[in-house]
């Protein structure tokens, strides 16, 4: 019996060996691969001449968690990409190149990035990455695409330390924590009028970070914090901490965190009797946030990095093509996908011009999208100073409104 | 009949491993991107193994294998050697856990947290992190301190498995399970939130940039790097898992997993035993870890959850409990179908929809499907291969060469006094 | 401020100690028999939660639902959720657990494993292309909330309590005084001798899968209607709270389950709202779960069986 093993072992070999016998067939796109060398081999010597795709494939990435319970916001980010990738499809064939999206799935988890990122920069073939969602993810991962000069614009990575290490390749286009952070606290204490606040977060990276700002900025202004607490993600029952808070009676909730702990949150605090605020950061942002909440979501307030699509004519008609073309609800994640795509196509384009209509090495890409100046997104205006992070990035105030299937542009904080 | 067909083979022929061999080599050396290629290599180590042949020529392919092939034909390629790294890191620490579960028959559900342990310890002071309890802004070390830490790696984890141990070894069986998958999250919680009251292990904001490796001024950051280091460490845990599989301590394990109380009852001491067991488990996860920490340059507590541990005891158990080529095979694909094979599928599939050959809607798009086909894999094994995918060898005392031994004949204690020998 | 809040605290910790021990319960009558941990009952139980949510969802969407009385609605949700867990733990039970029944022991942990992420993927799988989303959000059936004055208790937790102690008393009964009660008990003590006194080994298990299973389903209904948003991972957090439960309370002993589960609901309830305030802060709520871990493990090192488990005596 148990000399069966190496049978079994070869047919697992074997059904391996199906299942990837097309995998390698697809990528055999040719070229050492390794690091930042670009092989100069490249088919190269179409340019743009009658929509023919000869001048090569150029790959651009995503790197989000499309598996796992925050697969609804990586997806939102893919889809967003993916809707602007191909829009410009057309504009890229005429060049000469036939330009595809290369969707990773980190999981959320920075090993996975890790191995994804290493990927990434082995095949010659990509020229740009749009991710992360979760900071933990994109700290080491940009390590890798430092090495590989690729370059990087992330549409929702909020942490600071991110952008402070000094690599070239990393950008994005959403406000940093210490810049929504202190907005939001000054928000709440000059126009809502709080004069005691209850901190709350998720204990990630994220959450954390921005409560901490937050109450740094409320100690600052002397606003009285009467707790600072941490909660499990993706746990159904807070009333513990929530009995804290409510006991408390602070003028405000503040919770650094995603949506699906946030609408659980101002659901059992309203159960509780809690009268005050309820705030919070970006994390809130998302249809779903109602439909969590049901009617407590009246009221809250959040802050945001990208205006109101729906705020114009064109916006509205933007966001009606995008539900059509993807047959999916529109979040604001999707958007920040979208325009960190054409940031990133830009760029390519770009370094496609600089170089004489030729497939740009990374390095050139690279340079182009680091110039990127008032660079008019479909929401948010980029231009990206030395450490990559986007100068015009501004802080908007949002509010959740009974009835309403989505939330209410407020104004810009200052 | 199947069975005794079965029964006859001998391994696979040499010639075949060497082509099998030669052929991957050579599709990997001229087809630059083909996944299947590299994984063939990979997987030749497991041809290797059943080969017929003698063992120092296992051994040479082997090493051939790993150290000329792999390195010489994939080096150059970061991807590869990514991957082979991370697969070297699950095959070390499953080697460690087999240990724990495949020898001594603990089942330990927070293994991982072990893992943490040596990875934090070389995180805090190859970063500035540890400037904020140590006063003299001594940190951050540098690269060549990482050598020294794979030492103190391995102390520190062992001083946490004796300290776990010794509270929870008292409990047996299911409940052991429970209480060290406790004791997982505990440790984990505490590293996310050792922030406050003294900064120490920065909490869910992670500890980064952590040194690389550096050896004779050379800094060694790429995954080429890596691979070698892995490697060293694995053959210094098999090693060890080979001697302690037969030594004195090893068959006191074994024992103690077949019956506690007969073992008892023979004078082994059930604690310390269990307790050694522990120890050595987890201070190989903490060298583990501190090789973890310096290729990641980012630690945080999400890469340490309770589904870390659960993946490494699957590759144990999936691989054969107690089985160390198994244990070996258990890791090398699991790890290698996580970062990879399902990874190829989905974008192969994903390349199948953009030339427009079949079209998914986005909810079907594989690349979120990958629980679902581990699950699926998970039965199957578990069904079709309950012993996992190499078993353990039982080792037989083969009654005839004892007595033919010139030692068989000899009167030992009272037979001895009995026959005036 | 600290005791003003303590008998909200309380009606919390049990409203979520009550969910735990019907869970438990599931976890510790398969134990008791089989001597295994069904690591797949915590999606069990997240297959219930999406079943009920999915009948009323569907029944608003029919326009049924206006005008029906709460408590029917609540009846229908908690049979069509219970008969669906119930067939799919024992299409489990067949098709991954019984094959093996004599593998080594840790086998079965893994194809329970395997089970688990099979039905995470496919819950989520099957939602996102029904709804184009994954987590469902519950039409609340009940909202009032009685005031006694020093606590609020929701009417839904209110129910949640009842129909917990209604299943409890209601196991109890059928294991001590029907007959196939009493065969599980049998088969629970000695498989093979039980199978000598002509008990259908084989059916007492599958039955045991059955009603572990429906028990959990229902649970999960209920755990739906009290928080209103429902994931397909919610069944791996309350999983594990649910088997520690069980393990305190002593596993394989019903009443244990049932105690431990409130017992464990108590404390973290406890824990959230008083540990920062009575650390100064420096240790949070998020320690909410080291704490009841640490219980735990305590109760284990002086009692190593569990509240209420006997202390089995070895044989040689």
């Amino acid at each position: 019996m148990k000399k069966r093993t190496p049978l079994s072992l070869l047919s697992v070999a074997l059904v391996a060996s199906v299942s990837l016998a097309g995998c390698a067939g697809t990528k055999d796109s040719g070229g050492a691969a390794g690091g930042s060398s670009q092989p100069s081999g490249n088919t190269q010597q179409g340019s743009a001449s009658g929509g023919a795709t000869d001048g090569g494939k150029i790959l651009i990435a995503t790197q989000t968690p499309l598996s796992g319970n925050q697969s609804s916001l990586g997806d939102a980010i893919k889809t967003g990409a993916e809707y602007a990738l191909n829009l410009r499809k057309e504009e890229f064939k005429k060049l000469g190149f036939d330009l595809q999206l290369f969707p990773q799935d980190d999981q959320a988890d920075p090993k996975i990035g890790v191995a994804n990122a290493e990927m990434l920069i082995s095949n010659p073939d990509v020229l740009g990455v749009v991710g992360h969602l979760n900071s933990g993810v994109a700290i080491p991962s940009s390590v890798k695409y430092e090495e590989g000069k690729l370059v990087m614009v992330s549409p929702a990575n909020t942490a600071v330390k991110l952008t402070e290490e000094g690599k070239k390749t990393v950008h994005r286009i959403c406000a940093r924590d210490d810049a929504q952070g202190p907005k939001a606290a000054i928000y709440a204490k000059n126009s809502l009028g709080v004069k005691t606040a209850f901190l709350i977060h998720d204990k990630t990276a994220y959450g954390q970070g921005l409560a901490d700002q937050v109450k740094a900025q409320f100690e600052k202004d002397g606003v009285q914090v009467l707790g600072y607490e941490g909660i499990t993600q993706g746990e159904k029952d807070y009333s513990a901490v929530l009995n804290q808070a409510v006991a408390k009676s602070p003028d405000i909730i503040f919770f650094g965190g995603l949506y699906p702990e946030g609408g659980i949150l101002v659901k059992q605090a309203r159960e509780k009797g809690y009268k005050g605020y309820f705030m919070g950061g970006d994390g809130l942002d998302s249809s779903d946030m109602i439909k969590i909440a049901g009617d407590a979501v009246d009221g809250v307030v959040f802050t945001s990095v990208a205006g109101d699509v729906t705020q114009t004519e064109e916006g509205k008609k933007w966001a009606e093509e995008y539900k059509k073309a993807t047959n999916k609800p529109l979040e604001t994640y999707s958007v920040y996908g979208y325009d960190s795509m054409n940031v990133i196509l830009n760029g390519v384009l770009e370094a496609i011009k600089a170089n004489g209509g030729k497939k740009p090495t990374r390095e050139q890409v690279l340079e182009a999208v680091h110039k990127t100046k008032d660079f008019q997104g479909q929401f948010t205006k980029v231009t990206f100073d030395d450490k990559g992070d986007n100068i015009s990035a501004d802080v908007f105030i949002y509010k959740y409104e009974k009835g309403k299937d989505r939330s209410t542009f407020v104004g810009k904080a200052e | 009949m199947a069975n005794k067909r079965l029964a006859s083979f001998k391994g696979i022929p040499l010639l075949l491993t060497i082509v099998w061999i030669a052929g991957f080599s050579a599709a990997l050396f001229f087809l630059e991107k083909s996944v299947l290629a590299f994984i063939g290599v990979l997987f030749s180590i497991i041809g290797i193994y059943y080969t017929n042949t003698s063992k120092t020529i296992k051994l040479i392919l082997g090493a051939l294998v790993l150290l000329v092939i792999i390195p010489g034909i994939a080096g150059d390629n970061r991807y590869y050697m990514e991957v082979a790294s991370q697969v070297g890191i699950y095959v070390a620490m499953a080697l460690g856990l087999n240990i724990v579960v495949g020898f001594a028959g603990l089942l330990d559900l927070g293994y991982v947290a072990f893992f943490a342990a040596g990875a934090y310890a070389y995180a805090i002071f190859a970063t500035s992190q540890a400037n904020e309890f140590i006063p003299g802004n001594l940190f951050p070390l540098s690269g060549e301190w990482f050598w020294p830490f794979l030492i103190v790696g391995l102390v520190v984890a062992a001083i946490f498995g004796i300290l776990l141990g010794l509270p929870v070894l008292r409990v047996k069986g299911d409940y052991l399970a429970i209480v060290t998958l406790g004791f997982g999250e505990i440790i984990r919680i505490i590293f996310n939130n050792l922030d406050k009251p003294i900064n120490i292990t920065n909490g869910p904001q992670g500890l980064t940039p952590i040194a690389s490796p550096e050896l004779f001024g050379i800094k060694m950051n790429t995954p080429f790097y890596f691979y070698f280091i892995v490697l060293l460490v694995i053959a210094f845990i098999v090693l060890a898992n080979i001697r302690f599989e037969h030594s004195r301590l090893g068959r006191a394990w074994i024992a103690i997993r077949e019956d506690e109380l007969a073992a008892q009852s023979m004078g082994i001491s059930l604690l310390k035993t269990k307790l050694t067991a522990f120890a050595i488990g987890a201070s190989f996860a903490g060298v583990v870890g501190v090789i973890f920490a310096a290729k990641q340059t980012f630690v945080d507590p999400t890469s340490f959850t309770l589904m870390e541990s659960i993946g490494i005891l699957v590759m144990v158990i999936l691989g054969g409990s107690g089985s160390i080529p198994g244990v070996v095979l258990g890791a090398a694909f699991i790890t290698v179908l996580q970062v990879q094979l399902l990874k190829e599928f989905s974008n192969f599939l994903h390349s199948l929809q953009s030339a427009g050959i079949i079209n998914l809607p986005n909810q079907l798009d594989p690349s979120k499907f990958q629980r679902f086909v581990f699950g699926i894999l998970l039965i199957l094994v578990a069904l079709y291969r309950p012993n996992g995918l190499i078993p353990a060898k039982r080792k037989k005392n083969d009654i005839d060469a004892i007595k033919n031994s010139p030692h068989a004949n000899e009167k030992l204690g009272i037979l001895a006094r009995l026959t005036g020998k | 401020m600290l005791l003003s809040i303590l008998p909200q605290v309380l009606v919390d910790g049990l409203t979520l100690g009550f969910m735990y021990a019907v869970v438990a319960l599931g976890y510790t009558m398969v134990y008791g028999i089989l001597e295994f941990i069904n690591f797949a009952h915590g999606e069990i139980f997240m297959v219930g939660a999406f079943v009920g949510t999915e009948v009323l969802l569907i029944a608003d969407a029919m326009g049924s639902l206006k005008g029906m009385n709460p408590y029917i609605a609540l009846v229908l949700m908690l049979v069509i959720g219970m008969l669906v867990t119930g067939a799919l733990g024992v299409g489990i039970e067949r098709i991954a657990y019984r094959p093996l029944r004599n593998a080594p022991r840790l086998v079965p942990l893994i194809s329970a494993i395997g089970v688990s992420f099979l039905l995470q993927d496919l819950v989520r799988f099957t939602e996102a292309v029904a709804r184009n989303e994954f987590y469902l959000n519950s039409p609340i059936l009940f909202n009032n909330s009685i005031n006694l004055g020093f606590a609020s208790i929701p009417q839904k937790a209110l129910i949640v309590i009842v129909i917990a102690i209604i299943m409890m008393v209601a196991l109890t009964l059928f294991v001590n005084k029907t007959k196939w009660g009493i065969a599980m008990r049998a088969v629970a003590q000695d498989q093979t001798t039980a199978s000598l006194m002509t008990i259908n080994v084989d059916k007492v298990i599958m039955l045991t899968f059955l009603i572990g299973s429906s028990l959990g389903g229902a649970t999960g209904v209920l755990f739906a209607q009290n928080y209103g948003t429902i994931d397909p991972y919610i069944g791996f957090i309350l999983g594990l709270k649910a088997f520690t439960a069980a393990v305190l309370g002593g596993i394989g002993n019903l009443r244990g389950a049932m105690v431990g589960g409130i017992i464990l609901g108590l404390l973290e309830s406890l824990a959230g709202a008083y540990m920062g305030p009575l650390t100064g802060g420096a240790f949070g709520a998020e320690y909410k779960d080291v704490f009841a871990f640490s219980i735990l493990i305590l109760v284990l090192l002086f009692k190593p069986e569990g509240l209420f488990g006997e202390a089995v005596k070895e044989k040689v």
